[in-house]
């Protein structure tokens, strides 16, 4: 299925998968974000890492447009969401996103949960909807929980299911904001080894997260945020190894 | 009572409190005109002679009015919470200023209106003649209440719910057709079984717009059998219609609890 995603634009596939330029983000008088420039290449993996309240949250969101930015522009391949003439809801059919607190749909199966957007969004029928599902679910190790709800799964289990929607859209990218941080601790390692392994697979991703060990084995690209900008970013083993900016300094070595 | 220790004296209090209640009843069997109670209460041929007519018209009829106010108000309130939420203002005024109109008059003028008022200013036939104008009152006003009961509901579901459905590309109306509204209906059913049970009681307003014999609801039909029929020149007919009314509110009432219960343990 493709829709039109802009009215005179086309998909450009060369450009960065996203692209942020000059974004401001403001509720109210408060300024989170101040000016934020970065891209995330096709296929690259990107972590996002800053200390609480820095707005990695609220950058994530803008690229969805689930936040909408004050001023500045978000190019998904090359398209600008921003642009009122944009196709929204086929713009984020294109980007997978998993939040901290899972989200699933509380009163729909498993299955459904995996279904439901597909259908409606993606106007695909509820055979092929539901063995896209059945084959994500057995990526993410749960095709034995179709039929459950999702009060009767794990955290840890939630979130795979999370990942498992978002992926039965096809995205071309995927945003996760701190996927593990609501986990137990022995929950987070099932995730973070779904997450490895879409990484392998050559997903472009965004991640915000405080997995280190994560950002250092599979990211291509490390992002430190404070007080709604970006302070540093690099290659992640040297960002973590030898931080040149005093402020991500002082963070990493309150967290690692 | 110095030298009493603490459960002593609290065990002492409560007999006396015990003596105290038989005392009282015994003094209320005594001084009591039971004959009066009985045959202007409890007259059995007021019970024997009317039941048929209070089963299958009177409460009949009470659970009809229910049911259609009921209905009618639950499509109005949600066409109100739609508009509500819409995006363009003047719905969202027009819709608060009707539930706060409705919410603040009285059930009873509000059918007066519906069954008097509006008829004779603008040649208005009712379906269902007098008792229908009356009954769309009842509406109006049961509308009002669940529209803000409706929408207090889709407000205590999560944000995150909508920001899921919407991250995925699911459209605005879609969303609040597939995820947020089947939840908010899921935990708005105990405060809206409690709206029927007010409802039920409300149809006793109805009263005054006067109905034909074949539509009298409970309480039409106890004032008209206090004045005429086997029970005529006593109150045996109200009592009828109370008891009717507790053996329809009484399970429902009971039903809310188990919901409420049941909704706080899956929280
Ligand atoms: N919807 C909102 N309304 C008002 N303020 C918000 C909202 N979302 C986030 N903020 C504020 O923006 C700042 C950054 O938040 P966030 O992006 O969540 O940070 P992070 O994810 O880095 O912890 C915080 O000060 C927060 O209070
Ligand atoms: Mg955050």
């Amino acid at each position: 299925m493709t829709t039109r995603l802009h009215p005179t634009k086309e998909v450009d596939h060369g450009a960065p998968a996203i692209e942020v330029r000059d974004l401001h983000k403001s509720f109210g008088d408060n300024h989170v974000l101040t000016g934020i420039d970065f891209h995330v290449n096709s296929g690259q993996v990107v972590c996002v890492i800053g200390p609480s309240g820095s707005g990695k949250s609220t950058l994530l969101r803008c690229v969805n447009r689930l936040e909408e930015p004050t001023s500045g522009q978000v190019l998904i391949e090359g398209i600008d969401i921003t642009d009122p003439e944009t196709e929204l809801d086929a713009v984020r059919s294109r980007i997978g996103m998993v939040f901290q607190q899972f989200n699933l749909f509380s009163h729909m199966t498993v299955l459904r949960n995996l279904t439901i957007a597909q259908q409606r969004a993606k106007k695909r029928s509820r055979t092929e909807a539901e063995e896209i599902a059945r084959g994500n679910l057995d990526r993410v190790g749960l095709s034995d929980k179709v039929d459950a709800y999702p009060a009767h799964l794990s955290g840890g289990q939630q979130q795979r299911v999370a990942i498992a929607r978002a992926l039965s859209m096809d995205p071309d990218m995927m945003l996760f904001d701190e996927p593990t941080s609501a986990l137990d601790p022995e929950l987070v390692g099932d995730v973070l080894d779904v997450m490895k392994t879409l990484a392998g697979e050559g997903m472009t991703m965004m991640v915000v997260t405080h997995e280190m060990g994560f950002a250092r084995e599979v990211g291509d690209k490390l992002v430190f945020m404070a007080d709604g900008v970006i302070c540093e970013e690099g290659d992640p083993r040297e960002v973590l190894a030898n931080p040149r900016e005093v402020r991500t300094q002082e963070f990493l070595s309150k967290v690692l | 009572m110095g030298s009493l220790t603490r459960t002593q004296r609290q065990r002492a209090v409560r007999l006396t409190l015990y003596a105290l209640f038989v005392l009282l009843a015994v003094a209320f069997v005594l001084v009591a005109d039971w004959e009066a109670i009985s045959s202007s209460f409890f007259l059995v041929e007021g019970f024997t002679g009317t039941w048929q007519d209070f089963v299958f018209v009177g409460a009949r009829n009470t659970i009809l009015y229910t049911i259609i106010a009921f209905v009618g108000g639950f499509v109005l309130a949600m066409v109100l919470v739609l508009m509500k939420l819409a995006p363009v203002a003047p719905f969202r005024w027009l819709a608060t200023v009707y539930i706060e109109l409705f919410r603040g008059l009285p059930a009873l003028v509000v059918i007066l209106f519906m069954a008097l008022g509006v008829p004779i200013a603008f040649g208005w036939r009712p379906p269902g003649g007098t008792i229908g104008a009356g009954l769309v009152g009842l509406m109006l006003v049961a509308a009002a209440y669940m529209a803000e009961t409706i929408r207090a509901g889709i407000e205590a579901v999560p944000k995150g719910q909508t920001e899921a459905a919407r991250s995925l590309g699911m459209s605005g109306p879609w969303t609040m057709a597939t995820v947020v509204m089947p939840q908010a209906l899921r935990i708005v059913i105990p405060p809206l079984t409690n709206e029927l049970v007010i409802l039920i009681k409300d149809t006793s307003l109805l009263f005054v717009v006067g109905m034909a014999a074949n539509e009298k609801e409970l309480t039409t039909m106890a004032r008209d059998f206090m004045a005429s029929g086997p029970s005529a020149g006593t109150a045996t007919s109200l009592v009828f219609a109370c008891l009717m009314y507790l053996a329809i509110t009484l399970p429902l009432t009971r039903v809310v609890a188990w919901l409420e219960r049941r909704q706080k343990r899956s929280r």
